[in-house]
């Protein structure tokens, strides 16, 4: 038995290195100093020239303020308008009687099968007419990446299973008490599914957070960049200096890490799988 | 009761979801479809029905039978990986041992980083002078040029987006680990099994479901698979790298041939239609209560 569990432990060590083992050696070099060879042979894990100079030189080359700012307005406003939207979609579907129900229950399960890869141009298409580019200005630059995401069938399906499991006594109740429909919505079915509003949150955000596609289409403007973006710039910037780049690769986890430190309990506890999107 | 709340009500709920669904999903759908069939050769302000015309074009293309011919190889390289590996450390995760938390979280680690600051890490590690290639010469084996050879440039970025999912498909596997029935472990105990006789009895065939819902959800991502050739190889070198969706991306945004960009987007659509129509109805009818 205590051999097993060393087993085990020797086994779970090695798969959490090799989970880490690029991220560890990108901090490596970045805390390498410019007396050291980056690319010595053999490699040297702890830097003899060790030295903060290449992130104080990067953070001074590039606004990554900003990037972080743009990110977070945009995964902020992708949230709120995801969790109004799709909890607002999914209180009929779940709860209500109406014609056409069933054409658009399977409607919006058709937009789960369509790839946003296969219809990124016309979506383009219609933002440039919408005007909704960052050289139409930060507020329209935002929305052109916000809309496109600001619901997704995903989350009507998960707040709609949330809702089919409220009893509806409590609807019948609030009925007999004078509530209309909104009122139901907003003061009884709502403060209910709280723990699926919060899975949503959180994978809507990291879904926004990290989306690299569409923002690399729109965006034209260095000031408008999200993280993603602004840190695959960075290879352009920055051509063959590995120590700024890794630097800065490495400052723009610091946010996404810290996040998900702190939120980890709804990632790896098994409960969520249906909540995050393949 | 729902007579109560009036006939617009249902409407009125649904009426931004389906605002937005219909702006940037059925529109641009059939605007894909419509794209597909046009001529735009006469210049943007002039479009023409073409009929098939773009589809004969694309696969006629020697690059887009190339691309799909990668797209396929990319599945086959990571599918089996993603479906197998997470299965095995779901199962050496699955036990109660000091510490197993922050193994979960770390092995998880890499599905929440940014795919761009991965694929950086891996362009860093793939290096000419990389330490890849270091620890290949301490077993004799001379350096490989991981993004820059035809023969590796795909093989290693599948090995980033193999290397990704790990964490991702093991939460997966984990979930439905937990759902096994104790007592079917402890009847297998009774009759005298190893704990590998007991997965290979117990737990492998009550996840069967979930092996091929993993199989699928794994497909049609890699279907999909875009930022790690766009960060590190751009499809290169001689398209060797090059999937259907940067090929979209690359005749769409820079060649801005929308005809047969489109052409090549109906196609992906089909294929991962296919694949989300067998996912959906046949492994996660649960969870969407069909």
């Amino acid at each position: 038995m205590k051999i097993k569990n060393i087993l085990s432990h020797i086994l779970l060590i090695s798969l959490s290195i090799f989970a880490l083992f690029p991220f560890l050696w990108l901090i490596s070099t970045s805390l390498k100093g410019g007396g050291e060879n980056i690319f010595a042979y053999p490699p040297r894990f702890i830097p003899t020239d060790f030295t903060f100079e290449n992130y104080i030189g990067v953070w001074g080359k590039v606004d990554f303020i900003r990037y972080f700012i743009n990110s977070f307005v945009v995964a902020v406003a992708t949230v709120v308008l995801n969790l109004i939207f799709s909890s607002m979609a999914a209180y009929p579907l779940a709860r209500m009687e109406f014609k056409g129900k069933k054409i658009l229950f399977f409607a919006i399960l058709a937009t789960i099968m369509i790839p946003f890869q296969a219809i990124m141009l016309p979506i383009y298409l219609i933002i440039l007419k919408l005007n909704l580019t960052d050289t139409a200005g930060i507020v329209n630059g935002y929305l052109g990446l916000i809309l496109p995401f600001a619901v997704n069938a995903f989350g009507i399906f998960l707040m709609r299973q949330a809702f089919l499991t409220i009893p509806r006594e409590l609807e019948e109740a609030a009925v007999v008490d004078g509530c209309n429909a909104f009122q139901i919505f907003t003061k009884v079915l709502l403060p209910m599914v709280k723990p699926t509003l919060a899975i949503l949150a959180i994978f809507t955000f990291i879904g926004s957070w990290s989306e690299f596609l569409w923002p690399s289409i729109v965006l034209t403007d260095e000031k408008m960049f999200t993280l993603p973006v602004g840190i695959n710039n960075l290879q352009g910037l920055f051509s063959s200096n590995w120590r700024y780049i890794a630097a800065g690769s490495i400052i723009s986890l610091f946010p996404i890490i810290v996040f998900f430190l702190s939120l980890q309990r709804y990632f790896v506890s098994g409960e969520n799988e249906g909540a995050v999107k393949g | 009761m729902y007579k109560f709340f009036g006939k617009y009500v249902p409407y009125l709920f649904l009426i931004p979801a389906i605002i937005l669904l219909a702006v940037f999903f059925f529109i641009p759908f059939f605007q894909t479809l419509g794209l597909s069939v046009t001529d735009y050769s006469n210049g943007l302000y002039s479009p023409e029905f073409c009929g098939l015309r773009n589809y004969l074009e694309v696969i006629k293309d020697p690059v887009f039978l190339k691309v799909l011919g990668n797209t396929f190889l990319f599945l086959v390289l990571v599918v089996p990986f993603l479906t197998i590996f997470p299965l095995f450390v779901a199962i050496l995760i699955n036990q109660k041992l000091r510490g197993i938390n922050i193994y979960k979280v770390l092995i998880y680690l890499p599905v929440v980083v940014s795919i761009v600051v991965c694929a950086i890490a891996f362009k860093w590690l793939y290096a000419q002078d990389g330490i890849l290639n270091y620890f290949l010469s301490l077993i004799g084996i001379l350096p490989v040029g991981w993004l820059t050879d035809t023969q590796f440039a795909l093989i290693s970025v599948a090995i980033v987006t193999a290397w990704k999912g790990v964490g991702y498909y093991m939460i997966i596997y984990l979930a439905a680990l937990m759902s096994v029935p104790k007592e079917l472990y402890e009847a297998c105990e009774i009759d005298g099994a190893n704990s590998f006789q007991k997965h290979m009895a117990v737990s492998i065939p009550h996840l069967i479901p979930v092996i091929a819902l993993v199989s699928t959800i794994s497909a049609i991502s890699a279907m999909k698979v875009f930022a790690e050739i766009y960060v590190m190889t751009k499809g290169g070198p001689l398209n060797s790298s090059k999937t259907i969706v940067y090929y979209i991306y690359e005749r769409a945004f820079e060649n801005l041939d929308l005809g047969m960009a489109s052409a090549m987007a109906v196609i992906l659509l089909l294929i991962v239609l296919a694949m989300s129509a067998v996912n959906i109805f046949c492994f996660e009818r649960d969870k969407y209560k069909l």
